[in-house]
């Protein structure tokens, strides 16, 4: 009624977002993204392997969300539930069709070897809107991937990492995830927390990129909605994406050059 | 009970903004509480459904139905696609049906992909209206499954083929709903445009007028007959 929410926030206001790219040393590329206090850390480790006959110049990219039961009590252990499946489809589909990487790029050989890049999302923390924080996190991550440069010794026929010179992966587009909570058909809240979830009668996520084109709308199910309030939560997310990507161009500015 | 065939079509309206000739056949199958098999051009997917009926105390809502999907592929094991179908689906089931009726009881749909060429998450979603029909389920409205292809060109194909899936730019799938034509359901693949989105959307609640006529055409026929 008052037009605000149990947090103190406005209906249309995120909340506070940070990043700490780099923080595993193991891994090629890492991101930890918190959104208030949902806390989502995504590792990227490449890996060489055989290309597929079918698309002998193209890598792989495979994106896991994790959902231990670690980050909340509705979370059991065991194979990964409903929703962990639904998330990872989310994300490798936002990967396919925002073309993020393209897989090309990814090729060092054309039909014998290429890169495959195992994206690991984990929830560390669950306090809702999971799938803006993974999306974050993994593009995040992948800006801060360093692959070493591989050559094929043309005698041997054996590959050479050379671990010294590395590369950056080149990031075509930047697609950046905004989700709403949809209340009795007509409320739409921005960010929502895991109570303002449960609560909801519906979601909406929306996928856009650097142009405005839109990457993904992913609305499973829920309360309908009219075109019109479709447009408002696109008119959102294209806003939502300029701040996220003045935010990711700070922390890689800020990181020093090894 | 007889098993009920309808046919349907979508008169051609120049341009791809046709459906392809669609058919649905009711209470098929003896054991479930109701099940249908729709046809889509060559894509078909045969739904039974089971409820309200008992449920495991784990399982159950105090308040409501549980509802649950499965959808098996034609070829394979469930995989993490078939996952992230169903639970769109069973969100847009739970939004129509008034699962308040009828709490602690678990309902289940179970969908079998029994061809696939091309709109298949849109024939899933009329297959399971169809099918919460035949079973009697309270509903609040019904919905139905459009998917249109943006191909190269920028032309809007309405429910394509595998050969018009694969060629396009993108492929956006909404489910309708009946009472104010509002979107319950929205998946994409591939990226588009804002303008490209609204336009199918509009294509969609377009061709969704069809559909719903042949869902009313379909359930005057049968109880008319007997």
């Amino acid at each position: 009624k008052e037009n605000c929410r149990p947090d103190g926030r406005e209906l249309g206001e995120f909340r506070a977002t940070t990043v700490n790219i780099g923080s595993i040393t193991t891994a090629d590329g890492s991101a930890l993204v918190k959104l208030g206090n949902t806390t989502v850390i995504c590792g990227v480790k490449a890996e060489l392997a055989a290309p597929a006959v079918d698309a002998a110049n193209k890598g792989y990219i495979v994106p896991n969300v994790e959902l231990p039961s670690l980050c909340s009590t509705r979370f059991r252990s065991g194979p990964p539930g409903e929703e962990a499946q639904a998330a990872s489809q989310f994300i490798a589909d936002v990967i396919e069709n925002s073309q993020i990487i393209a897989k090309e790029d990814l090729c060092v050989a054309n039909g014998k070897l290429a890169w495959v890049l195992y994206c690991d999302i984990i929830c560390l923390d669950y306090d809702g809107n999971i799938l803006d924080a993974s999306a974050f996190a993994l593009l995040a991550a992948l800006k801060n991937v360093q692959l070493p440069s591989v050559t094929i010794n043309e005698e041997t026929g054996l590959s050479e990492v050379n671990l010294k010179q590395k590369n950056p992966l080149i990031i075509r587009k930047h697609p950046v995830a905004t989700s709403f909570a949809i209340f009795d058909d007509t409320l739409l809240i921005v960010d929502p927390t895991a109570e303002e979830e449960d609560l909801a009668t519906g979601t909406v996520t929306i996928v856009t990129d650097d142009e405005g084109r839109l990457c993904s709308v992913h609305k499973p199910g829920g309360s309908p909605l009219t075109g019109a309030k479709l447009q408002d939560c696109i008119t959102r997310a294209v806003t939502r994406h300029k701040e996220v990507k003045k935010l990711i161009d700070k922390v890689i500015k800020s990181i020093k050059p090894k | 009970m007889g098993a009920t065939q309808e046919e349907g079509k979508m008169a051609t309206e120049g341009g791809g903004c046709c459906l392809r000739p669609f058919s649905c056949e009711q209470g098929l199958l003896s054991r479930p509480d109701g099940s249908a098999a729709f046809l889509q051009g060559d894509t078909s997917v045969l739904v039974g459904l089971y409820g309200p009926a008992e449920v495991k105390v784990s399982k159950e809502l105090p308040d409501r139905a549980a509802l649950e999907v499965l959808l098996r592929p034609k070829v394979g094991l469930s995989g993490v696609i078939e996952r992230s179908r169903e639970q769109l689906l069973r969100r847009t089931c739970e939004a129509v049906v008034l699962g308040v009726l009828h709490p602690r009881t678990a309902i289940t749909l179970v969908l079998q992909v029994l061809s696939d060429a091309g709109s298949l998450l849109s024939c899933c979603l009329n297959a399971a209206c169809m099918g919460m029909l035949d079973a009697g389920l309270p509903l609040s409205s019904l919905f139905c499954g459009v998917t249109c292809a943006i191909d190269l060109n920028g032309v809007i194909v309405l429910d394509p083929t595998t050969q018009q899936e694969q060629e396009a730019r993108a492929v956006l799938t909404f489910a309708i709903d009946s009472t104010e034509k509002k979107v319950l359901t929205a998946t994409t693949k591939g990226s588009c445009s804002v303008v490209e989105m609204q336009q199918c959307l509009a294509a969609a609640q377009h061709a969704a007028d069809t559909i719903f006529q042949f869902y009313r055409d379909s359930i005057q026929r049968r109880y008319s007959k007997s």
